[in-house]
């Protein structure tokens, strides 16, 4: 069975209803790469498509949020457009977007900067070098930006990594933090409480609303993680803006 | 260059204007002022584009200085505002002199704006002047700031109009989330007999709202998969609390929303004082953009419900004073008087 009969059979595509302006198109009631795949390119070509009256587009991990303004449409004429672009294509085996990026990102684990690198290694059943070893060898994808500014959620870790968030939060996790759970790694980009596990640390500013280019990261783009000590980080962190990132085209 | 100096600042107090679209897909929500039709009366009152930047005092004080001949209008949840010794009419525009030092203090609480002719020219980030405190744009301002002004186009002041209502809690009307159906029949319609009260401790992202009896909850074993959320949307958290998201809300979550709240009645919730008694109604979503159309047509006709403020001259102490600070006036006719 396609990925797509298997979607269909599960009732996805869905289109609903979201707040009195606006659309979910999900793809899925999991994540899963092609439904993650599948929210990524159905966005790309809304924005192409510019259905009358859209106002604003949006992907989460599976699932494309729109917004239309209610004085140049309705959710009639925008339903039967939406409907229109699904059935272009099987969008679970579309291509990943254009303009993608790998970037190779300097990240300090353990210790200070990571202290609950133990902790999070142990719920996986690694000790704390194959843990590390695992995060900077994955090969990991911008799945979503969101929740906060520029903030990537990054999958997947190997399924060994489908560790939950913890029950308590952990009262404050500064910028850049590299924190993980349910096979994902997300990146914080303001200080923030958070149920996730902090195992790491980079220097990278990812919203940054005073430059030309303020958010560093698009879904999409590939991330490799290259461990270095607490000192280089904080040397890397005082001395180069991004933090150590170096980015590479991919096509 | 016309310029307020702020002298005293108390916490909560912003530059907001409708806020930043299109960046949702990068994680920033829209923020902007958190009661939009406040937003609109102030712009009406000053006969300019409710685009322009006003300041939000959240429930807080201010006292500022004026460089240059200015027109205000004070709209939103009502404060004391005396000038120079005098009070001025809350809901109205006024003109006030170069020199004037203005204060405003809470009478109740919810969210207050001082809108300025020609608006408040703070510096643009990612084409929007709001602050968004949560994503560390901007600010909340400080003792001492200075905050540049527009060129104002218009000149008429002492005008008045009525608010809609919304400073005394009521219905709040939802449509259904695409969730709503993950929740029994007996919570939904606990939710919609249930009489809520604000929690002390709401904000810009949001506002938690509280009840007599148990929280409200899924089935168990549901796992939600992180997907946008909207302001409006009622978010059911660990605790069983509703949480209502607001302008400066996260852009997308995990938790459950039972509802989401119509963008029109949004300003009743923020506006609600802590006392006030709020109830969910679901209406059908055909229903919901009729409201919401009709509540931006409403809008737009803010100027012609205009009159002019007409007060007692028993109740002014200083008449030249008024005179001075609240007649129908133009900028050069202030020279002229002094």
């Amino acid at each position: 069975m396609t990925h797509h009969a298997a979607a269909e059979s599960s009732g996805f595509p869905a289109i609903t209803a979201l707040g009195v302006d606006g659309f979910l198109v999900s793809f899925g009631a999991t994540l899963t790469e092609p439904a993650n795949r599948a929210a990524l390119a159905f966005r790309a070509a809304l924005e192409a498509a510019d259905p009358k009256g859209l106002a604003e587009t949006a992907p989460s991990l599976t699932s494309v949020y729109l917004r239309f303004d209610l004085a140049q449409t309705d959710h009639e004429a925008l339903r039967a457009a939406l409907e229109t672009l699904l059935d272009k294509r099987d969008w679970y085996d579309a291509p990943l977007p254009d303009g993608r990026r790998l970037w190779h990102v300097p990240a300090a684990f353990g210790d200070d900067h990571g202290p609950q690198l133990a902790d999070a290694a142990e719920l996986a059943g690694f000790d704390a070098a194959t843990a590390i070893g695992s995060i900077c060898n994955s090969p990991l994808r911008v799945q979503t930006i969101g929740f906060a500014p520029g903030q990537p959620y990054l999958g997947a870790l190997p399924e060994q990594w489908d560790i939950p968030r913890q029950t308590d939060l952990t009262p404050r996790v500064p910028e850049g933090a590299l924190v993980v759970a349910i096979r994902q790694v997300v990146l914080f980009s303001v200080t923030t409480p958070t149920g996730w596990r902090h195992v790491g640390q980079t220097a990278l500013r990812l919203f940054r609303p005073d430059q030309d280019t303020p958010f560093l990261l698009r879904p999409g783009d590939e991330v490799q993680f290259r461990q270095v000590s607490g000192a280089e980080l904080e040397t890397i962190r005082a001395n180069d803006p991004d933090g150590g990132a170096k980015a590479e085209a991919l096509r | 260059m016309s310029d307020l100096i702020l002298h005293r600042v108390g916490p909560g107090v912003t530059v907001q204007d409708q806020g930043r679209q299109g960046y949702l897909a990068q994680g920033l929500s829209r923020g902007g002022a958190v009661d939009l039709l406040a937003l609109a009366e102030g712009a009406a009152l000053l006969g300019q584009e409710p685009e322009l930047a006003a300041l939000e005092i959240a429930g807080s004080f201010l006292t500022l200085e004026l460089t240059a001949p200015t027109r205000i209008a004070l709209t939103g949840a009502l404060m004391r505002a005396r000038c120079d010794g005098s009070d001025l009419a809350w809901y109205a525009s006024h003109t006030l002199p170069a020199g004037a030092m203005l204060e405003l203090s809470a009478a109740a609480g919810g969210y207050s704006y001082l809108h300025i002719g020609g608006g408040i020219e703070s510096e643009a980030v990612l084409g929007a002047r709001s602050a968004h405190l949560a994503a560390g744009v901007s600010g909340m301002l400080e003792n001492g700031a200075r905050l540049a002004i527009g060129a104002d186009a218009g000149s008429r002041s002492g005008m008045t109009l009525d608010p809609q209502p919304r400073f005394d809690g009521g219905r709040l009307r939802l449509v259904e989330t695409p969730q709503t159906h993950l929740f029994s029949q007996r919570q939904r319609e606990r939710l919609t007999r249930m009489t809520f009260h604000k929690d002390a401790r709401g904000n810009r992202m949001g506002q938690k709202l509280v009840c007599d009896g148990e929280g409200f909850k899924l089935e168990a074993g549901l796992r939600i998969l992180s997907e946008t959320i909207v302001p409006g949307d009622i978010q059911i958290t660990g605790d069983g609390a509703p949480f209502v998201l607001l302008a400066e809300c996260q852009t997308t979550g995990g938790y459950p929303r039972i509802g989401t709240v119509l963008p029109c009645d949004l300003p009743r919730l923020v506006q609600a004082p802590a006392s006030a008694a709020l109830q969910f109604e679901f209406v059908s979503l055909e229903e919901a953009v009729a409201l919401e159309r009709a509540e931006a047509a409403r809008r737009a006709e803010l100027p012609q419900q205009l009159r002019p403020l007409i007060r007692d001259p028993h109740d002014i102490r200083d008449l030249l004073a008024y005179q001075l600070i609240s007649g129908v006036t133009r900028g050069d006719d202030l020279e002229r008087k002094a």
